[in-house]
């Protein structure tokens, strides 16, 4: 009778992901120095099977561990996702890792936990699940970032994203507890039928939903709770960041998803107001001090609080077609970043971290491929048709006119304009500047070269035909509401 | 039956008192983590009365045998001056004093208003009443989903924190075992023609 409600099988991808990290993690000690390649190699299968694990139970529903556990469209599909960005953070970083002496069996340890967290979070059905999934993903990013000791810069960025990732995991808590006080459950799916008789008028439940919020701001990293994201991007090493930027955007988008949508849809008409605020502060932000950067780190850095700024507005629109527009966002973002921070891998080498925007000058020259690719991906970020960055904003506004948010559509369209300028500027300076004489890239990485190929051309195939894509994560959300 | 328990209650009580007062006022830190100890000892004995079998072995176990035994260690190995310690004694004693007035008249205040004549009293404990099994079951078949993230949270803090505190210093002298044991009689042993060369 008990074995039955705890359906083991749901969390097949998971197991698999925990057992395999332990094993690397004893491999690694075991092979030694010179066999690095064999954790790196097993980290990879790892991540294939899991992707292989997790699509086979593409359609399943049902919840396991009593409750706690929720598997539907969203949790297969989007766990997929977090997998496939696994799978190329590992794939851009081998020979960066290597040049710098980071090529270490922690590294793949870490990121596989990290990915751990970010599958837990996303099909977590209790507040507690959500707590320590995000805690899980939190805690091996936080050493991932301050994996190069003897960088100041990186140390710095490690201590800064640790305290105040722990101060949104207060804030979050806060808001969890009294959430628990007003209804008295943990599970999201009691605490949604509990809301139901509490009524958006109480003023308990305005507050936890403004911790709530806030929380979810910080690890979003949405203006005005960005303060952590330039200087941790900056100071990470490249593959860190590249993790950072995608895996727990999705992640995080199911943890607003859990909470708000799954547990808290009774109070929408609170969270709403709080969004749309966001969603003009990290607009603003986001778009206008991304111009002053010269660093192409941090300058990406605050395209992300720009790029939640848009993600926010599907989740303001709040209707079915909000959250799936939101949720197609978060994806094609994380694919946009990817491909951002993996040029930036691609073309740094030992002593040169190609992240300074002067860095690219007159790259077409030199490596007109990586122009080329770089051309497509700030289109796609800027939101140019016909890349899938086009298509994911339409996305967004169309489900924001449709809830009758003109004004906001009207301010996100001339906040994307802003934001155009300085993504061609890069393209400006990589494009038409004269080449930098005592300017040498890495770029001499096959792996490297080809995932990157195929990432950008991704962006811009996926905008001609996008259809597929946007029916698979249309498909995810299917039936939250 | 009742009074042997009654008066097992008033002399554990009594000494867990007194331990607990003798550990703030003892002059030798060592026979402040003792009386401690002492009191770790009542506190489970009155776990035990209570039918909380599993709490009052926990408390030995981690506190006694794992937390008091380290405590021991650092009070031995560190050279504490106590008298510099306890000097602002009189002086920070008003607040001190202030601070314990607040919290007396909070708890007052809980039980006062709190509801405790309309509570039950929990009824006899029945016969096969297991807390260990109960704790057990609701840790390891019901929570069991959390419990496993939380023990892998702690291994990452573990291997974080390895990952980022371990250097290897080449320069510090420590043992290589394994060189010790695979050196050769040549390596240690030089033969030498004293000799010398033949008239």
């Amino acid at each position: 009778m008990q074995n039955a409600l705890f359906h083991w099988s749901f969390a097949i991808p998971e197991i698999w992901v925990l057992a395999m990290a332990c094993v690397v993690l004893l491999v690694d000690v075991f092979v030694g120095e010179r066999q690095r390649d064999v954790a790196y190699v097993l980290s990879i299968f790892t991540l294939l099977a899991a992707m292989a694990l997790t699509w086979s139970q593409m359609g399943q529903t049902g919840f396991a561990f009593f409750g706690q556990f929720h598997l539907d469209p969203f949790t297969s599909i989007a766990s997929f996702f977090v997998e496939l960005l696994s799978l190329l953070v590992l794939s851009y970083s081998r020979k960066y890792l290597l040049r710098r002496s980071l090529y270490r069996g922690e590294v793949f340890v870490l990121l596989l936990f990290a990915l751990l967290g970010a599958l837990i979070l996303i099909s977590g059905a209790n507040l507690l699940i959500l707590y320590l999934g995000l805690e899980l993903l939190a805690l091996s990013q936080y050493a991932l970032v301050a994996f190069q000791r003897g960088n100041l810069r990186a140390t710095e960025a490690g201590l800064k994203y640790f305290i105040l990732g722990a101060l949104a995991s207060a804030l979050l808590l806060y808001g969890m507890s009294l959430l628990y006080g007003l209804t008295g459950t943990l599970d999201l799916h009691q605490i949604a039928i509990a809301l139901v008789n509490v009524g958006s008028a109480n003023y308990l439940l305005m507050l936890a939903v403004v911790f709530l919020v806030a929380g979810i701001a910080f690890k979003f990293g949405a203006a005005p709770f960005h303060m952590w994201l330039p200087d941790a991007y900056q100071g990470a090493p490249t593959p860190v960041t590249l993790f950072m930027s995608s895996v727990p955007k999705i992640a995080i988008f199911a943890l607003f998803l859990r909470i708000l949508v799954d547990g808290g849809y009774g109070s929408i008409e609170i969270w709403r107001q709080l969004f749309v605020a966001l969603v003009v502060v990290s607009l603003v932000i986001g778009n206008v001090v991304a111009i002053a950067q010269t660093n192409l780190k941090r300058m990406l850095a605050y395209s992300t609080v720009g790029n939640m700024g848009f993600l926010a507005l599907g989740i303001v629109a709040g209707t079915q077609n909000g959250l799936a527009s939101a949720f197609f966002y978060a994806v094609v973002y994380a694919f946009m970043a990817t491909a951002a921070f993996g040029l930036i891998v691609y073309l740094s080498r030992e002593g040169f971290e190609a992240e300074e925007i002067s860095d690219l000058r007159g790259l077409v020259r030199t490596r007109p491929w990586a122009a080329f690719l770089l051309l497509i991906i700030m289109f796609s970020l800027a939101g140019v048709p016909p890349t899938i960055g086009f298509y994911a904003k339409l996305a967004v506004f169309q489900a924001l006119i449709e809830a009758h948010f003109i004004w906001l559509a009207v301010f996100g369209v001339l906040m994307a304009v802003v934001g155009a300028f300085y993504y061609l500027r890069v393209l400006k300076v990589a494009l038409f500047d004269a080449p930098a004489e005592d300017l040498a890239y890495g770029a001499d990485d096959p792996l490297a070269a080809s995932v990157l190929t195929v990432n950008s051309l991704a962006l811009l195939i996926l905008g001609i035909v996008p259809g597929a894509l946007v029916a698979f994560c249309y498909h995810a959300l299917q039936g939250v509401l | 039956m009742m009074l042997t328990t009654t008066i097992l209650f008033y002399v554990f009580s009594a000494i867990l008192l007194v331990s607990a007062l003798l550990v703030i006022t003892a002059r030798n830190p060592v026979y402040s983590a003792l009386y401690l100890v002492l009191a770790f000892f009542n506190a489970a004995a009155l776990f035990l009365l209570l039918g909380a079998e599993f709490l009052g072995l926990i408390l030995i176990l981690v506190y006694v045998g794992a937390v008091m035994v380290l405590f021991l260690f650092v009070v031995m190995m560190l050279d504490i001056n106590l008298e510099r310690l306890k000097e602002g004694f009189l002086r920070y004693l008003p607040l001190g004093l202030a601070i314990a007035i607040v919290g007396v008249l909070e708890m007052v205040a809980v039980f006062w208003t709190a509801p405790i004549g309309r509570v039950p009293a929990p009824g006899p404990i029945p016969a096969n009443a297991d807390n260990t099994r109960a704790l057990g079951e609701l840790l390891y078949t019901h929570y069991l989903y959390p419990f496993e993230i939380a023990a892998v949270i702690l291994l990452v803090a573990i291997i974080a924190a390895i990952a980022l505190t371990l250097r290897r210093r080449p320069d510090t002298k420590s043992q290589a075992v394994g060189k010790q044991v695979a050196v050769a009689v040549r390596e240690r042993l030089r033969m030498v023609d004293l000799r010398g060369p033949k008239p």
